[in-house]
């Protein structure tokens, strides 16, 4: 009997994994243990091993989008007969309807089921289902109005204008409900170049956090100019005691330090949203956004205030290198109630970010520039300094207590022999 | 119709390659003989086996009375004491006289004996339509044979295949039945010098193609690479598949085609019913490769009729270039 391998659950809150690359050619063989493929989450990319060695059979296309527990290749022993696909047809699950939404007529979004009453080729029925396409909408341009390869790919916006009629507005898989089926799209820029990127795992979840974020969380934003030569002297000096140790530590290890030690003294604004009550934590755990090629991973820096500089620097470090090689595993981005984003080295002065659900706030780190600034003693000088802006989730923390975690942020980082100890 | 396969080295035709093989044959090995009717002096109803006897003796070349049960059972009970014995029918419809031995005999004597024996026997059948011979003597009955476990069964379209086919049924310890078409016997084509096989259970793809698959046997490959030329000049790319083995069949071969290309036609001369065409359409269908299919599979076999003896209805009863081309248009709808 073929050994059924299924999309597994490599993470709690996990509903859905899509197929990146396998590794593995259909009809070669695989031991136990050897990777197999690599599958992408909402959160992170990961490599998974061959369950049982045997022959690779029926792997599902790349860019498969599965739930949880359903099969997603077949490994026959050696010799043993391939019978047909053992595969059930893998409803393709919209990424952007949450659960949270029931539909009243799941029928008008199930495609690609046999008992639909379409006339629709096996080839077709295999491509709708793998690219998440509802027949309904598919014009067939076979006998008797049988669908075809070409009429799926027509609907699935390959071959754009070939169908000599548009797809119906909404059927058309997009990011949001909410938004005009690609087809619209397409039309404004006939005629004009353009490459078509599809969307992968991370893109996607970016798109629908993001876009629901920004649509549902009351936002309200808290800035400041940090002054940081002191930091900046003090980061020379400590670099310049850690170099025998290889160890080099850059401002933003500071920033994360100051953030991990100011939750601490502000523990209200520690906190996420749980949609019926709030969570306070205990220890500092902080997303840290890192930007990778094409995209941008928040791995998480846990117990951030129970551990030192050169530790956190470390960690960062290795964060860093497993987000830009996609190797981060869900857990390394699970937590945190609290974000940093960076954009200093990009150089921009300042900017907003949002506020990554369900964490409570997230600070927005702009580039250090020297700036005129007046003293307690009214005298002009020069300073080195930083914008820091604090978007923060009103349903958890109001105004002064937003200025209270930004204000221990800040005097962190203007005292920040503090943040050695 | 032109050659198949690499530029032509030496060219032999259908006929000369097999009686080439069977001449390497009774070379190489003490246990090869040779039994048919009218095979030594004569050469043979279509001449295959020529001169042979000339070098080979009598003892070798052996001519049978004319009793296919009796000569065939001789040919059996030989293959079972250790000899590789050639029997050769004058016209493959005479295996109805033979089919005790060949079915029953030849074909389970393994199973029966546990192992204990096995039956290298060697028989070949000239077969098919096209020569004016009328209903007895112009069948395609591969799938008889085919449909029965513990034999095997191919089909040559090329004289290449035709020498290499012989050479590895006498390596093979089973029975195999060679099934070779009359109208093939005086192509010539390239044919390798000296000893080689060709292996059994193995397809040929004659003609790589995009946009259909054409799984074909014996003559049918000819008329459906010269159907894929002309679709080619109308924008249809077809891949042709010679089956050459109808037991084992080459499933893997036929799948990775069909996967490819979407679309399958499966032309045979053998009778369209319970014909070879189901069993590889049946194969498909019962794949992985169901899944790649974008339109319905098409048998072109022969008729449910006796083949005629009438020239014009012999042709209407079997596929000809443009049944294939009328298929391949309509399942491709110029949707290509």
């Amino acid at each position: 009997m073929p050994v059924e391998v299924i999309m597994p659950k490599v993470d709690m809150d996990m509903a859905t994994g899509t197929v990146m690359v396998w590794h593995i050619a259909e009809g070669a063989k695989v031991e136990r243990g050897e990777p197999l493929l690599d599958i992408e989450t909402d959160k992170a990319a990961m490599e998974i091993e061959a369950p049982h060695s045997g022959i690779l059979r029926h792997p599902l296309a790349v860019g498969s989008e599965v739930p949880i527990g359903k099969a997603i290749a077949w490994l026959y022993a050696e010799g043993e007969v391939v019978g047909p696909t053992p595969n059930e047809t893998v409803p393709p699950t919209d990424v952007s309807v949450p659960a949270a939404s029931p539909d009243p007529a799941p029928k008008a979004t199930a495609p690609a089921a046999s008992d639909d009453g379409l006339r629709a080729t096996p080839l077709a029925r295999k491509i709708a289902a793998e690219n998440g396409i509802d027949l309904v909408g598919v014009r067939g341009t076979g006998p008797r109005g049988r669908i075809c390869k070409a009429d799926v790919l027509a609907a699935k916006g390959k071959l754009p204008f070939s169908a000599a009629e548009p797809m119906p507005a909404g059927t058309g898989p997009s990011a949001s409900p909410a938004e005009p089926a690609a087809h619209t799209i397409l039309q404004m820029f006939q005629g004009r170049d353009y490459e078509e990127v599809t969307l992968d795992g991370m893109r996607r979840t970016v798109a629908t956090r993001l876009t629901e974020a920004k649509q549902t969380i009351p936002h309200f934003y808290l800035r400041r100019e940090v002054e940081v030569d002191a930091l900046l002297a003090l980061r020379g000096e400590v670099n310049e005691g850690l170099a025998p140790r290889g160890i080099r530590l850059t401002v933003n290890d500071f920033i994360i330090r100051a953030c991990a030690v100011a939750l601490q003294r502000v523990p209200e604004a520690n906190a996420a949203w749980a949609g019926d009550r709030i969570l306070h934590f205990a220890r500092s755990d902080l997303s840290v956004a890192v930007a990778v090629k094409g995209g941008i991973f928040t791995p998480v820096i846990r117990d951030a205030d129970l551990k030192p500089l050169s530790a956190i620097s470390a960690e960062m470090k290795a964060l860093g290198m497993k987000a830009r090689d996609r190797k981060l595993m869900p857990v390394d981005c699970t937590g945190g109630a609290f974000s940093i984003s960076n954009l200093g080295m990009f150089g921009v002065d300042e900017f907003d970010a949002i506020v990554n659900p369900p964490q409570g706030a997230i600070l927005a780190v702009g580039a250090g520039r020297k700036r005129m600034v007046v003293g307690e003693d009214e005298e002009a000088r020069a300073a080195t300094t930083m914008r820091l802006t604090l978007s923060v989730d009103h349903r958890m923390i109001d105004g002064a207590l937003g200025a209270d975690l930004l204000g221990a942020i800040v005097a962190g980082l203007e005292r920040p022999m503090a943040l050695l100890g | 119709m032109k050659a198949l396969g690499t530029p032509e080295v030496r060219e032999l035709s259908y006929a000369e390659a097999i009686r080439e093989a069977l001449d390497i044959a009774l070379d190489r090995d003490d246990r090869v003989f040779l039994m048919g009717e009218d095979i030594g002096v004569y050469g043979g109803a279509f001449q295959v086996t020529g001169d042979l006897v000339e070098k080979h003796g009598p003892d070798r070349v052996m001519d049978t009375p004319i009793s296919e049960l009796g000569g065939a059972g001789v040919a059996v009970g030989a293959a079972m004491t250790g000899m590789k014995p050639i029997f050769e029918f004058q016209f493959a419809d005479f295996a109805a006289l033979a089919m005790e031995q060949i079915a029953n005999q030849a074909a389970k004597a393994r199973f029966m004996l546990g192992g204990s024996v096995s039956v290298p026997v060697v028989m070949r059948f000239p077969a098919g339509s096209g020569t004016g011979a009328a209903a007895q003597h112009s069948q395609s009955i591969e799938a008889w044979l085919g449909h029965v476990p513990g034999l095997k069964v191919v089909q040559p379209s090329v004289p290449e295949d035709a020498k290499g086919l012989v050479l590895a049924a006498l390596e093979d310890s089973d029975p195999v039945m060679i099934f070779e078409h009359k109208i093939l016997y005086k192509m010539k084509g390239h044919v390798p010098a000296g000893y080689y096989t060709t292996p059994i259970g193995k397809a040929a793809v004659r003609r790589t193609g995009a946009n259909l698959t054409i799984v074909a046997t014996s003559v049918m490959v000819w008329r459906a690479i010269e159907a894929a030329e002309t679709l080619a000049a109308e924008g249809i790319d077809a891949e042709v598949v010679d089956l050459r083995s109808i037991r084992p069949m080459d499933r893997e071969t036929v799948l990775e085609s069909v996967r490819k290309t979407g679309r399958l036609i499966c032309v045979y001369e053998g009778v369209k019913t319970l014909g070879v065409g189901a069993e590889v359409s049946a194969m498909v269908a019962e794949s992985d490769a169901f899944d790649f299919l974008d339109a319905p599979i098409v048998r072109l076999g022969g008729a449910d009729s006796p083949i005629p003896y009438n020239p014009q209805l012999e042709k209407a009863v079997v596929p000809q270039v443009s049944d294939i081309l009328v298929a391949a248009r309509d399942l491709t709808g110029g949707r290509i």
